[in-house]
């Protein structure tokens, strides 16, 4: 299976990379732009095949070193 | 006194702590690579500077996995003195040895300058040496240094005095426009509840001796040396 993973900051946290795109976005005429997040995108590949196993692998990678929680939060989707 | 100066693959302050305990204070060190598993007659460890694995998904997550770390975590729980510097107190930040987590800077530049900081508790085995509220000049070289907690861990340590250093003017002033990366209450360096643990952002090793025209970091070994009652 293939683990698709997006790790972004959490609302409310400022995120500094976002507001300066967001600037730039908008002096290129796209005013209605609003609230850019810059994140990271992962693909985890897994030799795993049952679905609920890998999941909660992907979960546990997460929680334990793809993603810092205090200040980060993520999703994932699996693809076979 | 034996200090421990960890190494990881892109640490780069290591040998300035080497060179600051050893030529400048007269104790013996010993580098201690990554891929070790043991901190024996170890009295002090030193996380330094640097960018260990490049920084890579951010600062300090993967050294905090190196072996060492789990020599690093019983030697705390031990009480054993542990000191991070810049990236080292980002890996113990990551490791869980200090609450919180480091953002970007606000302005997303690498910043690189001297700061003042304002000594907040003079009580603990790294500041001792200084006077309550006295200003140190201390260079800062970091790209995040942005330091962010939840408010109830916040107010947990402004209440146990956990915050030991924070960014100020030159008169001692904690003010915004004191705060070079947007840290949270200006915040520069913290230590554990227990007190032996301490992260800093600000480089003591930098100013350490006189030929530098700068010795206010040296107050933050010194301190570890009187309160491990060690003859410089």
């Amino acid at each position: 299976m293939k683990a698709k993973i997006h790790v972004t900051l959490k609302q409310g946290i400022l995120d500094p990379q976002g507001k300066a795109i967001e600037h730039a976005l908008d002096s290129l005429g796209f005013k209605n732009a609003a609230n850019v997040r810059v994140g990271k995108y992962m693909e985890v590949e897994l030799k795993e095949t049952d679905k609920a196993k890998a999941d909660a692998q992907v979960k546990q990678m997460c929680e334990k070193l793809l993603a810092n929680t205090i200040v980060e939060e993520y999703r994932y989707e699996l693809t076979a | 006194m034996n200090v421990g100066v960890l190494v990881f693959p892109g640490s780069n302050c290591d040998h300035d702590c080497q060179h600051v305990f050893q030529e400048v204070l007269g104790q013996s060190v010993q580098m201690i690579w990554h891929k070790e598993t043991s901190l024996k007659g170890i009295d002090l460890v030193i996380l330094p500077g640097g960018f260990s694995y490049g920084d890579y998904l951010r600062t300090g997550a993967i050294a905090r996995f190196s072996p060492v770390m789990g020599a690093v975590t019983a030697f705390a729980k031990d009480g054993g003195a542990v000191i991070g510097i810049c990236n080292g107190f980002q890996i113990l930040l990551e490791a869980g040895l200090l609450p919180g987590a480091m953002l970007r800077n606000k302005s997303l530049h690498f910043i690189c300058k001297d700061v003042h900081v304002r000594v907040e508790n003079a009580a603990t085995a790294f500041t001792e040496a200084c006077q309550p509220g006295q200003v140190l000049k201390i260079p800062v070289a970091h790209a995040d240094g942005n330091y962010y907690t939840d408010p109830v861990t916040l107010a947990a340590m402004q209440a146990n005095a956990q915050i030991v250093f924070r960014y100020c003017t030159p008169d001692g002033k904690v003010t915004p426009e004191a705060n070079p990366n947007g840290s949270l209450d200006n915040i520069a360096g913290i230590i554990n509840p227990e007190g032996n643990v301490l992260g800093m952002m600000p480089h003591p090793e930098r100013c350490a001796e006189d030929i530098l025209g700068n010795q206010d970091g040296k107050l933050i070994f010194q301190s570890l040396l009187k309160a491990m009652k060690v003859k410089a």
